[in-house]
């Protein structure tokens, strides 16, 4: 290419530039952005996965079954004598020579082939449709039989199913939190940087305070409040409150202070000398100029929240089971002596980390591209 | 008939220190300034940084709130509002009558909304229906000197100056009476200024505006202004007709000013001269005259006694001790 | 026209550099074969308007451009005809030998004097830190140094001010020490880049009273970047006038003044507002306003605003460069005298 043509401000380039709204600068810049972007489709991945988590999961992440316990990860195999015929062992049951007991292992002689569009549990896709269709299933076998990508736990329930349903916890127990983290903030912020005074100070004062609170023994005090009768959804949604308690305060600052900056821009003060109300001062003009900084405070709010819940249910602060959340599963991997006969309990530390570093690089680029003028 | 009368109008800001954040003292950003702006008529105020210039332009548009004294607006023929009192449910209305021309082209324009818009709001937001701000915007466009395609473009697609124009729109938009520019071509590039300042002598021509231009430097005042109000440290120490001003000014602090700009001519270079010393704290303003500590002809009495604003000549206002016998110099 | 007889010897010459700043948007051309000398003594007066590249000139004569800016052609040359000549453009800007040129032989005065100050340090730091590292002395030495250097600058009460921080001082007082600090090194070459576009014009006459006086007194090589033809008049011996990375105009600043040759030279001159003028005197214009730099008209940068372009010519062909040290301007219609 020419060095001519290379140059900016090509007419037509021009024109794209200056029809292009807000969004779609912000856009362009966010997509410079490599890590951002691959972030940005992992995340997209997993609330995929959330959303999917029934059809996904192969077998029901409940059903325990003593004999088939800490089954080690099997492998898909695709070929079967040269033919693509996609398989996996059966499992043979055996006599444990030491406790005497039944317990199932692979036989490579039983091969069960590997279907898409399997019929297997019952569940409700959206929570609206009545269906037993999952991605993956076996054709035949017996009871007992699985496709155990990931191995199974303890209670010979297959990790695979159970992460992936919990993926759906974990997600979006960290919306729920940030939705209501954003509302406090947004709110409290908003009231603060707007009418200041002695409103100001007072919530300031009071975030000071919580920040000032160590969050783990805040979060122990408050869950093991949280009386032992209550259901799974009770539990979750109190889990939910209290970790987004924490959470507003840094929402409440940006916005807080957005506001204040913004109040002194010199098209805010237009917008009041030409006698616009103070809702369409806020509304029309103030919050889009900082809704891209608001979402970007919210993707890096998100993986916080994530840990926050994972860090509590881990220490048995927080979901309790039957429920299924990424906390949970790694407290069974705190047993030492379980974690040396079956590592693959661990590897429900790789989606935490994954989505986790991902929302935190798609914050960075987001926040990067928020403002293309800046 | 004077479209604004300002008197005695004061602006100060609290300092305060300490845990309970109690006053310690008070910056007189605007220490009782009077003047008055009549119909059609252009006022510069001029001054160094810090003298007060947007602090007085803000609390007339009440931006800000005035600490004391009066402003007296005439928004039509034979009405006259005071505004210094004036509930904040009473200004509204009036708003549309006084307008601003911002001095940053950046941060002036909402980056969020196309030109179009931004023009169209002040006539949206005094009701104006939509079939008609359609065809105004485009009058407005017209009338400087942008096209029409600006509309469906955002600010950041223009130039500084093509901002200004933009921002000069929007604040003709509601025809106002009054309109206050502060440092309006101050963030412009010399080619680019000259376009901005024969519009502005364009629009005052055609539309008869009154106008308030803040600005510092002397060459576009002379220009630009019919009478100009010099400020320093929070007064007005002299007001007078342009050319009047420029050719004898009555007043040290005015002889200074003019002195200090370098003049674009190789001929007369060395004439520059530079003022001693630095402007005033308005926290801690000198007593008597207040420019007493920087003036080559300060006596006794201007170290103990305030010099008020009188009138030495008709139409011509000066706060000097020394006015009538002093010969400064001027330019031009 | 005859070179100017200048006795001075050249203290730093500029050959044909060429700047771009290479982005995802595409390549900026920020200096396009830019050329000039600096003598002892003299002042040379860069004018032109925001984005013609006279701040890049002045930052890649220290190499300190901003990335993704990269020098792309030409000499800087120190001490050029002396067994000393050293082409800076070649150095390494981090090398042991650039550092000692930055501050040392070429002192640097920034519009904006925070940029060069910070503000968690006092002035007096600041000062002592830059004395010491172009001198090898003591802490109390270079201590003794600052004040003095203040005292130099007009700084009024330099021992008591020197403890003091650079928020705590105005604007003029900053600049003046933005200028100690430049002159810590003892340079023979000072690059002011609008040294008082943020000041007011009665601060403004006090700075560049400052500089006249100390240039006069160390017999330093001035480049005075400004936009200001008020300033170059008062200040300048010689002045070069840009436009989108290229000189344009090469002239001694009288004859600039009289009969200045290149149309954007006049047009700029008779643009700008004068503390002379008739009430209500319109000015003349130049339309449009300066292209980005990395659109560059075809031909004649200048050709899209100038009011004599030849058609046909202009628009497609480039007028040739002016030879440095000769008065000139780059424009077709140009009679070389
Ligand atoms: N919010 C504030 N709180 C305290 N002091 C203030 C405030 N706003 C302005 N001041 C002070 O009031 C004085 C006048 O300020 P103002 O902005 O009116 O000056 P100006 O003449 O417009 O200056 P410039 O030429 O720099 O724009 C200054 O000393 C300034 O520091
Ligand atoms: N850090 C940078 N990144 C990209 N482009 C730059 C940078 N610095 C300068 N430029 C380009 O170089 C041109 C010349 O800039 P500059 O020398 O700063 O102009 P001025 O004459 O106003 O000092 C500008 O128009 C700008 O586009
Ligand atoms: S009153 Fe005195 S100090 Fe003030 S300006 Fe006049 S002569 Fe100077
Ligand atoms: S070369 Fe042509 S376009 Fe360029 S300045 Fe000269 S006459 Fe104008
Ligand atoms: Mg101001
Ligand atoms: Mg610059």
């Amino acid at each position: 290419m020419s060095a001519a043509a290379a140059d900016i401000g090509a007419t037509a380039g021009q024109d794209r530039f200056a029809q292009a709204t807000q969004l779609q600068l912000t856009w362009w810049r966010f997509r410079r952005h490599r890590l951002a972007l691959i972030s940005l489709f992992i995340v997209a991945l997993f609330y995929a996965v959330a959303v999917f988590a029934d059809f996904l999961a192969i077998s029901d992440p409940h059903a325990t079954d003593a004999r088939r316990s800490f089954i080690p990860p099997q492998a898909i195999h695709l070929f079967d004598d040269g033919a693509f015929r996609p398989h996996v062992y059966g499992l043979r049951g055996v006599r444990d020579p030491q406790t005497f007991k039944l317990v199932y292992t692979p036989d490579p002689n039983r091969k069960l082939p590997v279907t898409l569009f399997a019929r297997g549990y019952d569940y409700a896709l959206f929570g609206l449709f009545e269906t037993n269709i999952h991605l993956l299933g076996i054709e035949g076998g017996s009871r007992g039989d699985g496709i155990f990508l990931l191995g199974t736990d303890q209670l010979g329930r297959d990790l695979y199913s159970r992460m992936v349903v919990a993926t759906r916890v974990s997600l979006s127990i960290g919306l729920a939190g940030v939705t209501l983290s954003l509302l406090l903030g947004v709110l409290l912020g908003g009231i603060s940087g707007l009418y200041g005074g002695w409103v100001d100070t007072v919530i300031q004062r009071v975030i000071e305070i919580l920040r000032s609170i160590p969050t783990i023994p805040l979060w122990m005090g408050l869950a093991a409040a949280l009386p032992n009768t209550w259901s799974v959804t009770q539990v979750y949604l109190a889990i939910t409150v209290i970790i987004s308690l924490i959470g507003w305060t840094d929402l409440a600052r940006v916005v807080r202070g957005r506001f204040l900056s913004l109040r002194e821009e010199d098209f805010v003060v237009a917008a009041e000398l030409a006698g616009a109300s103070q809702g369409r001062i806020i509304f029309r003009h103030m919050l889009p100029s900082f809704a891209s900084h608001i979402i970007a405070a919210v993707s890096l709010a998100l993986p916080a929240m994530i840990v926050s819940e994972t860090a509590l249910s881990f220490l048995g602060l927080g979901l309790r089971p039957p429920a299924v959340s990424w906390g949970i599963l790694l407290q069974d991997a705190q047993n030492i002596q379980v974690l040396a006969g079956a590592p693959w309990l661990l590897s429900a530390a790789v989606p935490v980390t994954v989505v986790i570093l991902a929302f935190n690089f798609l914050g960075d680029g987001l926040r990067d591209a928020a403002d293309p003028y800046g | 008939m004077n479209v604004l009368e300002v008197s005695e109008l004061r602006k100060h800001y609290p300092i305060r220190a300490g845990l309970l954040r109690r006053e310690v003292g008070r910056v007189r950003a605007v220490d009782g300034v009077s003047f008055h702006i009549a119909a059609g008529e252009t006022l510069a105020l001029v001054g160094e940084s810090g003298c007060g210039k947007t602090t007085v332009s803000r609390c007339i548009l009440r931006a800000l709130r005035a600490t004391s004294g009066e402003i007296r607006f005439a928004p039509e023929d034979g009405r006259v509002v005071e505004l210094v009192g004036l509930p904040k449910r009473q200004l509204r209305p009036l708003r549309r009558h006084m307008q601003m021309i911002f001095q940053d082209p950046y941060s002036s324009l909402n980056p969020r909304m196309m030109v179009g818009d931004i023009i169209a709001e002040p006539l949206k937001v005094n009701g104006v229906p939509a079939a008609e701000r359609q065809a105004r915007v485009l009058e407005l466009l017209d009338l400087v000197q942008m096209p029409a395609s600006a509309r469906s473009r955002f600010p950041h697609a223009f130039s500084g100056g093509q901002r200004q124009r933009i921002g000069i729109a929007r604040a003709l938009a509601l025809q106002p009476r009054l309109v206050v520019a502060d440092e309006p071509v101050s963030a412009l590039d010399v080619s680019v200024q000259a376009q901005i300042i024969n519009l502005l002598l364009d629009l005052q021509d055609r539309l008869r505006l009154s106008m308030l231009f803040v600005a510092h430097d002397l060459g576009v005042v002379r220009h630009v202004s019919d009478r100009v109000a010099v400020m320093y440290v929070g007064r007005i120490v002299e007001v007078a007709p342009t050319a009047t001003l420029y050719r004898t000014p009555r007043h040290p602090y005015t002889e200074a000013l003019l002195a200090a700009v370098p003049a674009p001519d190789p001929a007369r270079r060395g004439r520059q001269l530079a003022v001693l010393g630095e402007v005033a704290d308005p926290a801690n303003p000198p007593p008597g005259c207040a420019f007493h500590p920087r003036c080559p002809y300060a006596v006794e009495r201007c170290r103990i006694e305030r010099p008020e604003l009188t009138e030495v000549t008709p139409g011509r206002w000066t706060s000097c001790h020394r006015a009538r016998e002093l010969e400064l110099a001027g330019v031009g | 026209m005859r070179p100017t007889p200048m006795a001075e010897p050249i203290a730093l010459a500029v050959r044909d550099l060429a700047v771009r700043f290479e982005m995802e948007q595409g390549n900026v051309h920020a200096l396009e074969g830019v050329s000039f000398d600096l003598r002892a003594g003299r002042t040379l007066g860069i004018v032109g308007e925001s984005g013609c590249g006279k701040s890049v000139t002045a930052r890649s004569i220290l190499r300190i451009i901003d990335r993704p800016g990269r020098i792309t052609g030409g000499r800087i040359l120190l001490d050029p005809g002396t067994p000393q000549e050293v082409d800076l453009a070649a150095l390494d800007p981090e090398s042991a030998r650039m550092r000692a040129v930055r501050g040392g032989r070429v002192g640097l005065i920034f519009q904006e004097p925070m940029t060069a100050l910070s503000v968690h340090y006092t002035v007096g730091n600041q000062i002592i830190e830059a004395v010491r590292q172009h001198s090898d002395i003591s802490k109390a030495e270079a201590r003794n140094r600052a004040i003095e250097l203040l005292r130099e600058v007009g700084i009024p009460r330099p021992e008591t001010r020197i403890d003091a921080y650079p928020f705590e001082l105005s604007g003029g007082l900053r600049q003046r020490v933005g200028i100690a600090m430049a002159l810590a090194g003892d340079p023979d070459i000072l690059i002011a880049d609008e040294p008082t576009t943020a000041l007011d014009v009665t601060t403004q006459a006090q700075i560049l009273a400052l500089l006249r006086r100390l240039q006069a007194e160390k017999r330093i090589a001035l480049m005075l970047i400004t936009h200001d033809m008020g300033v170059i008049a008062e200040m300048t011996d010689e002045v070069a006038v840009m436009y989108l990375g290229r000189v344009v105009e090469y002239a001694p600043v009288a004859a600039l003044f009289a009969a200045p040759r290149h149309p954007y030279t006049r047009a700029l001159l008779r643009a700008v507002p004068s503390v002379l003028a008739a009430p209500r005197q319109r000015l003349a214009t130049i339309g449009g306003a300066v292209p980005h730099p990395g659109a560059r008209p075809a031909g004649c940068a200048f050709h899209p605003r100038c009011a004599e372009v030849i058609p046909g010519r202009c628009t497609a062909e480039m007028p040739p460069a002016i030879p440095p040290g000769i008065a000139g301007a780059s424009c077709f219609l140009d009679v070389p005298a």
